[in-house]
């Protein structure tokens, strides 16, 4: 519950945000980001929240532990954490907004 | 003393062995500067532990360096009583959601999966949304979230009570815990050995760095912000290890693409808007004042504690199981213990049939230290 992953904004409707993670397209809320977000930008979500934008300059880092991770399977505890996190965000179009 | 990245490390995958193989020889040099035996770092966060334990970063460090894991699985110090808490009204008939890794966790008498197999209204959710969804789908049922987790997790929670409509059905039994205050009992204990911290990046994000200032200067103890990566990790550490060594109490920031000084200020209005820290037993470790968090008085209208009444009387009667009381979970988390230290360990507590919290949790040390093999033999 510690780790968050980052993902790229498609499109933001309101409060949700639709964020491509790994060419999965999920919701997530911008409720606590504390910088306007838009089309393009990159977030770090945690269990459903956005809490960062990541400047892009800075996502090659990011993102490359969690490429390694997704690779492993879901036995690994680090890996496995990973994935709940993207099943905190909810499935494109299920209206929670 | 061992060559930098020798035995199973050289099997790491580290995206930059180079740079890992720098930042490892540092370590050691460090360590020989230093010179003590041992010198004790501790990190509060479950993905540091998976990381330091995945990796294998631990058979680098020298013999001298023990870097071990502190209160920082919030599943793990979660007290039976707000087990209990939970389980009480599963058992009356309220719906409860919580996170994944609390249905295992032993309340007094049982736990909330075992409250499930006897027919209680239990459902896991990955989000905090995911609770206000199962409210609006059961609209004849009262709904409480059962919500865990240090600032990362809080600051969901505190979004979603803030939202402006919400299901009538949906409650907030908060569990929710405060990392600063469990640091500063770390700190106070008198047979601590603990020379510095390595704090948690993700929760810096929300918390800013400044946060661990007054620590620094009350405490004299350095503390570093470290990210997730082997690199950040060692990268942390070999920072820690620097201040350790020129006798500095400073906070330094080794995870600047995440981290600031002052954090996400938005989601911190929106946390200490809805919740406010209150004392409370963590699970083994101490009484942690304003180590809680609960909901503030503008908000009694979402609490579950206000809105049941939640009867724990009829667990009070059941003495804890005799495996219970020889768990050592609490003399872990607080440092002063490491997992083979624990006569049950492996043995009576598994993964499957777990004694303790600390086994439960992905974040707990001996769940991971189980999985992955702990401190290895050099």
């Amino acid at each position: 519950m510690c780790l968050g992953v980052p993902g790229r904004v498609l499109e933001v409707r309101g409060p949700v945000a639709i964020v491509d993670f790994w060419g999965v397209k999920r919701e997530t809320r911008l409720d606590v980001v504390d910088e306007p977000v838009e089309a393009g930008d990159w977030i770090l979500n945690h269990v459903g929240y956005a809490i960062r934008k990541i400047p892009a300059s800075e996502v090659g880092e990011t993102l490359a532990l969690y490429e390694q991770l997704l690779q492993e399977s879901g036995i690994d505890l680090m890996s496995a954490d990973v994935r709940s996190e993207l099943e905190a965000t909810a499935p494109s179009g299920s209206g929670d907004a | 003393m061992p060559s930098p990245l020798t035995g199973v490390a050289t099997d790491l995958k580290f995206r930059d062995p180079a740079k890992a193989r720098e930042l490892s020889a540092a370590v050691v040099r460090l360590c020989a500067d230093i010179g003590r035996d041992p010198i004790t770092l501790m990190h509060v966060c479950g993905s540091h532990e998976q990381a330091i334990a995945k990796y294998g970063l631990r058979s680098n460090f020298p013999p001298a360096l023990d870097v071990i894991m502190g209160p920082g699985c919030p599943v793990c110090v979660t007290d039976l009583p707000e087990v209990d808490e939970a389980v009480a009204l599963a058992e009356q008939g309220v719906r409860v959601v919580t996170y994944g890794d609390m249905l295992r966790v032993p309340g007094t008498a049982r736990s909330l999966l075992e409250a499930q197999a006897d027919g209680g209204a239990v459902d896991v959710i990955y989000s905090a949304s995911q609770a206000v969804d199962l409210a609006w789908a059961h609209p004849g049922q009262e709904v409480v979230f059962f919500a865990t987790g240090f600032e990362t997790t809080a600051v969901a929670t505190a979004a979603l009570a803030l939202r402006p409509e919400l299901p009538p059905n949906l409650s907030i039994l908060s569990a929710h815990k405060y990392i600063l205050p469990a640091m500063e009992i770390v700190a106070q204990m008198p047979a601590t050995r603990v020379e510095g911290f390595l704090a948690a990046g993700h929760a810096a994000t929300i918390t800013g760095w400044g946060l661990f200032e007054p620590f620094v200067e009350r405490y004299r103890l350095p503390v570093v912000v470290a990210g997730f990566e082997p690199l950040d990790i060692l990268a942390g550490l070999v920072k820690l290890l620097e201040l350790v060594r020129d006798g500095r109490a400073e906070v330094a920031n080794a995870f600047p693409r995440c981290v600031t000084r002052e954090g996400n200020r938005n989601a911190q209005e929106q946390l200490w808007r809805v919740f406010e820290t209150v004392g409370g037993i963590w699970r083994g470790i101490a009484h942690i004042p304003d180590g809680n968090l609960r909901l503030r008085e503008e908000f009694a209208g979402l609490d579950a504690r206000r809105r049941f009444t939640i009867d724990l009387a009829h667990f009070g009667t059941d003495a804890p199981a005799a495996l219970t009381q020889q768990c050592i979970c609490g003399t872990i988390m607080a440092g002063s213990a490491s997992p083979f230290d624990c006569a049950l360990f492996g043995k009576e507590c598994l993964p499957d049939m777990p004694v303790g919290a600390c086994m439960v949790s992905s974040e707990g040390t001996c769940r991971i230290w189980h999985t992955y093999g702990g401190r290895p033999k050099l």
